[in-house]
């Protein structure tokens, strides 16, 4: 069986982001850049499935620019045997990038897609499912367990209310959530022999796909500040001032 | 310009989270439909078609709607979507589970999360955990979106007479079987909607401490509970406990967060909220930088305290 693990670089998630003044986008001179930990935990996850000798081959790919080959790396050092790099400069939209994805998954013909649920830097929470709906596929989104199984996979997802299980046929889409796994430290050694493993690269061109952009940012703007607060001295002043200044109590 | 509305329900009660989504639907301006797709779930519809602003609810009854399944709600959504100008659904895992895979069957780009409406085609949306506020000029008809329900205030849920129409099922797709649901039970408000909500972090230590300092607190207040991630992590409490921006969303009139330290993460989920009380021993906690009333203090001799405070 083979799983396809489709990966962002994204900002670090414990960077303070700053929005640009000329409110064109935020600062990513000289920031830290890492792979998206949902991406993270479903790389783990699919590594995971092959150490288990439930998956035969384990392939990783990127959508983005060159320095996306680093990310690849990372997820080549995790356990990952292969990558695929579609190298673009262009901003890729969800839409754009679930249909390079398909184009991907059409070449290999991976049982499983696992992706993160949603990237850190976007916050859109939407490629697995656009995928899902382009290749026709059964979906588990929000995963905190797998089960694989020949051809079907048990899936408990988190949901509003707390947890729901699923049965999808395979091949399908699965979306991973914080906690299904805890991603692994990569080691020296593996860093190294990461280098070795290979990584083809393709145009959207070469996979036949338009990335035509959708939607047009205007601007982009800081949160709306609150105003700031006060310390209080004790207990029974807090009580006073959520009862008489605050009125919430 | 006509706008259609999914609804989020259990087949018996719509889900708190249609209201405010139909609200941001109204201030479109155009006739709003609600599709109510389900499996036995006519009081539901019942339920929508008495919702302020609504002009039509399309009832869509068949066993494949039942547990709302991602794959064959997308169907009937891109079916019975495709003509309208707006298609929206509450961001809840419910509609960010389905509507996505909608918008891609009708090759359209949606927008999660809207937090704004500033023209028929020009949405506002939080990114990066909100620290980034985008906003976006969308090119696509339908315009699909899940709208944060916590964003537009909820519309009356009396005072509409709305016609029902029983809608064709787009079939099941028989991809996905529905196997359980563990939901959490609780006597309490319910997180996404309470008024007050009490949240504890890691710093509480474990789930009994839960019962011993947390609950007391919440149930004199009449307030949900909510934990950071590290607090669900470690099994204190059940995930969809869960606030930030991963988990839930919530804008009470009150949230006080005890021992958690304010990563931007968990803040992405409760910065909204009216009146923010902090408590943690740390002075420097990132969390009292959102706070309009932060106690430095050890939980374990405050609460207590509190509890006793308030009688
Ligand atoms: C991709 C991603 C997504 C995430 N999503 C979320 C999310 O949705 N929600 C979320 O909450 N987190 C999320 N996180 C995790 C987040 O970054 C923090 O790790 C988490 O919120 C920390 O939880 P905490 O504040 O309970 O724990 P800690 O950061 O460990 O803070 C504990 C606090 O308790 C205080 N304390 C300790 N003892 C006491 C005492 N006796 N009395 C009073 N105070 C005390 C300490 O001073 C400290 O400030 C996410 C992280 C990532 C990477």
């Amino acid at each position: 069986m083979k799983i396809l693990v489709p990966i962002k670089r994204v900002i670090d998630a414990y960077v303070t982001v700053r929005v640009k003044a000329d409110q064109t986008g935020v600062e990513t001179a000289n920031v830290k850049m890492s792979m998206n930990p949902f991406c993270e935990i479903a790389v783990e996850e699919a590594v995971r499935l092959k150490e288990a000798g439930k998956a035969g081959e384990v392939v990783v790919v990127s959508a983005g620019p060159e320095l996306c080959k680093e990310t690849l790396r990372n997820a080549l050092a995790m356990g990952a045997d292969r990558a695929i790099h579609v190298l673009s400069d262009d901003e890729l939209q969800p839409l754009a990038i679930a249909k390079l994805l398909k184009a991907v998954v059409d070449k290999e013909e991976p049982q499983i897609v696992m992706l993160g649920k949603q990237a850190i830097d976007g916050d859109h929470n939407q490629t697995g499912q656009m995928l899902g709906g382009l290749l026709g596929w059964a979906q588990a989104t929000f995963a905190s367990k797998i089960d694989v199984e020949a051809d079907s996979a048990t899936v408990t997802r988190e949901i509003d209310g707390g947890l729901e299980t699923l049965k999808i046929k395979l091949p399908a889409i699965i979306t991973a959530d914080l906690r299904l796994n805890e991603p692994r430290f990569t080691s020296l050694p593996n860093i190294m022999k990461a280098k070795q493993k290979p990584c083809d690269t393709f145009t959207p061109d070469d996979l036949g796909v338009s990335i035509e952009q959708r939607y047009k940012t205007l601007k982009v703007s800081d949160p709306p500040a609150r105003k700031p607060g006060v310390k209080v001295g004790s207990v029974e002043e807090l009580v006073d001032k959520l009862r008489n200044e605050a009125k919430v109590i | 310009m006509s706008i259609l509305v999914i609804a989020e329900h259990d087949n018996a009660t719509l889900n708190a989270s249609t209201l405010p989504t139909v609200a941001a639907a109204k201030t479109l301006g155009g006739d709003i439909h609600v599709l109510v797709a389900g499996s036995g779930a006519a009081a539901v519809a019942e339920q929508a078609s008495k919702l302020d602003g609504v002009a039509k609810v399309l009832h869509t009854d068949d066993a494949a709607y039942e547990h709302a399944l991602a794959e064959n709600m997308a169907a009937l959504v891109a079916k019975v979507g495709a003509d309208y100008s707006h298609i929206l659904a509450p961001a809840t895992f419910f509609g960010k589970n389905f509507m996505p895979r909608a918008a891609a069957l009708l090759d359209k780009q949606p927008l999660s999360d809207v937090t704004a409406i500033e023209a028929e085609d020009t949405f506002v949306r939080p990114t990066y955990a909100g620290n980034a506020f985008k906003t976006v000029q969308l090119g696509d008809t339908p315009k699909m979106m899940t709208i944060r329900t916590t964003a537009f205030d909820p519309v009356a849920t009396e005072g509409g007479s709305a016609a029902i129409e029983n809608t064709e099922s787009a079939g099941e797709t028989g991809l996905t079987g529905f196997v359980g649901r563990e939901l959490s039970k609780s006597e309490r408000p319910d997180l996404a909607t309470a008024s007050v909500v009490v949240s504890g972090g890691r710093a509480l230590g474990s789930g009994e401490n839960f019962e011993k300092l947390i609950e007391p607190l919440a149930d004199k207040l009449g307030a949900a509970i909510g934990a950071s991630r590290a607090a669900v992590d470690a099994g204190y409490v059940p995930n969809d406990y869960q606030v930030g921006q991963t988990g839930k969303i919530v804008a009470p009139n009150l949230y006080i967060a005890i021992g958690i330290s304010g990563a931007i993460q968990h803040l992405a989920g409760m910065k909204d909220s009216k009146v923010i009380v902090a408590i943690n021993k740390d002075e420097d906690a990132p969390i009292f930088q959102v706070a309009d009333y932060g106690l430095v203090a050890d939980l374990f001799d405050a609460l207590p305290e509190l509890d006793k405070a308030l009688g």
